[in-house]
């Protein structure tokens, strides 16, 4: 059995915490950023950040499997 | 001509020239089973995407998310969530699915489980399950289809029957084309859809309130508790959020038709680079929930907040412009219909009829007894339909808490030897059991948390502690892979 790289999953709970765990830290109105209310604000950029994080995932997943010696 | 008329005639325009051009594209093909239900696994990289990232963009997400943005407020958020974790969820396991679906030749989730845990009888039960809560999604796309016709027509066409003239339209698509016509389609429906949406997310806010903005100052002073969580419902608050959207973002892909779809793509390094991108095809959403807020404030006496959309479009644009949002959302609503009939109807033929009663029957026959099945289930679906007063995002959240409790037989049976097959079975029932006897009873949310949230965690325990209990098996995917000399 294969499993993924701890350090990716790491990075994959980034995003999980930042639009999930950690509602009641940004479930607010206020500040109104760009017009939007905070928390739609909060989700919509974290929309745009999670590619960035998983981008990340995607070279620790390849770093690993070229270590172990097979291809990707 | 009357408004009714000009709007219903460009909805059956467009719907009708949509399906031509999808008519066309599957007629060069012979319609046997494999033709009809999987495209021959001739789809290239590209319609594969388009059906797999096309999934999100139904009547769900149309009429469903502005529709709870509309009643419910801030518990509208989970959409924006749940979607773009899903896809991390993804990353994780499709690759290895794939990676063993090559390996074995697997065509659906049930082979999966059959190959995995040497179980028929599990195989057929898990298919079994998929079915039974495919048509409470397939129910969603049917009443989305209804409520289209209903304010397209200005009230003239009842719901029931719009409901059952749109039955008709997407049985006979489904009948004479298959998955290779919803493949194109869904082409021309995300580029309408697109439009549709960022058009009128920008548009109704600026017409009303001169700015999104200023839409959401005019929103926050009128009803100050509707954006924040519990919102405009009373159970619907932070612990109920996050079991929401860790149940829906675990469960996108335990959807049968939609695990099926990742054995489609080309490599295993394909879905990975899928996963990674594919949150952005999610940033329209924040637009449809735009209109539902907007509605709010300029429609407020609303009977149903499904009808948001239409509503607003309805009493701002000329009826030509209400007929093009609503053939967008007719498509949204078919194309996701037909693939969830196609999937349905396969699956039972398939992997519960011909695995379990007649392991005799050819391909043939069980590309024709799926045909019957299609109008079997779709007639299910339009039946509750029909019967039923449901939100559109409840019917989902529905659907959610059923596929999602193959999860743990999923996961474990790719990452953890020691799972048995007694364990993934007891838990499935129990899970299954405990999401039937929460939702039908009316006790969702379960002391704040998503029903079938609760119904997953308690899957989870059993599984193990089964697992545990039982004496451990080889698994079929730790055989060394021989290679070909």
């Amino acid at each position: 059995m294969r499993y993924p790289s701890v350090r990716a999953m790491l990075l994959a709970l980034l995003p999980f915490i930042a639009m999930c765990f950690s509602v009641p830290l940004w479930d607010t109105v206020y500040p109104l950023v760009l017009g939007l209310p905070f928390s739609l604000f909060w989700l919509t950029a974290w929309i745009l950040l999670t590619p960035l994080c998983m981008w990340g995932a995607y070279y620790l997943e390849r770093a690993a499997a070229e270590k172990e010696g097979r291809r990707p | 001509m009357s408004d009714s008329t000009i709007a219903l005639s460009v909805i059956f325009g467009i719907v009708a020239v949509s399906s031509a051009v999808a008519f066309y594209a599957g007629a060069r093909y012979k319609m046997d089973l494999e033709q009809w239900s999987v495209a021959g696994r001739g789809f290239g990289v590209l319609l594969v995407w388009l059906l797999m990232a096309g999934e999100i963009y139904t009547t769900f997400a149309f009429l469903g998310a502005s529709g709870w943005a509309y009643s419910r407020g801030a518990p509208a958020l989970y959409i924006l969530a749940y979607l773009a974790l899903a896809y991390v969820v993804s990353f994780f396991i499709l690759p290895y699915i794939w990676e063993v679906g090559r390996r074995f030749g697997m065509q659906t989730q049930s082979d999966f489980f059959e190959k995995r845990y040497g179980s028929k009888y599990l195989a057929a039960f898990v298919s079994l399950v998929g079915v039974a809560f495919i048509v409470p999604y397939l129910q969603l796309q049917l009443t989305g289809l209804g409520i289209i016709m209903e304010v397209a027509s200005y009230g003239g066409i009842k719901r029931a029957v719009a409901m059952l003239i749109a039955f008709a339209l997407v049985a006979a698509f489904v009948f004479a084309s298959g998955l290779r016509a919803a493949a194109w389609i869904s082409v021309i429906k995300d580029l309408l859809m697109l439009f549709a949406v960022v058009f009128v997310g920008i548009a109704l806010p600026y017409h009303y309130f001169g700015g999104i903005g200023k839409m959401f100052a005019a929103l926050v002073a009128a009803k100050p508790t509707h954006l924040v969580l519990p919102g405009s419902t009373k159970v619907m608050g932070e612990s109920w959020y996050i079991s929401t959207v860790l149940l829906t973002s675990f469960g996108f892909y335990m959807w049968p038709h939609l695990f099926a779809a990742s054995f489609s793509a080309k490599s295993s390094d394909t879905l990975r680079r899928n996963a990674v991108f594919m949150p952005l095809y999610t940033i329209t959403l924040p637009f449809i929930l735009f209109v539902g807020f907007t509605a709010i404030l300029v429609l407020p006496n609303l009977t149903n907040g499904d009808l948001s959309l239409l509503a607003m479009v309805q009493k701002t644009f000329p009826a030509w412009f209400l007929g093009i949002i609503g053939a967008a959302g007719a498509l949204t609503a078919m194309v996701p219909a037909a693939v969830l009939m196609l999937a349905a109807a396969t699956l039972f033929a398939k992997n519960v009829w011909r695995l379990i009663f007649a392991p005799t029957m050819t391909d043939d026959q069980v590309a024709r007894l799926a045909k019957s099945l299609v109008v079997v289930i779709t007639a299910l679906a339009l039946y509750f339909a029909i019967y039923s007063s449901t939100t559109l995002v409840a019917l989902l959240l529905t659907g959610y808490a059923g596929v999602t409790q193959f999860f743990p037989g999923v996961v474990f049976g790719l990452f953890w030897k020691r799972v048995t097959m007694p364990g993934v079975f007891a838990g499935l029932v129990v899970g299954i059991a405990t999401v039937a006897f929460l939702m039908l009873g009316g006790r969702d949310p379960f002391l704040g948390l998503n029903a079938g949230f609760v119904s997953l965690c308690l899957n989870f325990v059993v599984t193990v502690a089964v697992s545990l209990l039982t004496p451990a098996q080889a698994s079929a995917f730790d055989e060394p892979v021989r290679v070909a000399p």
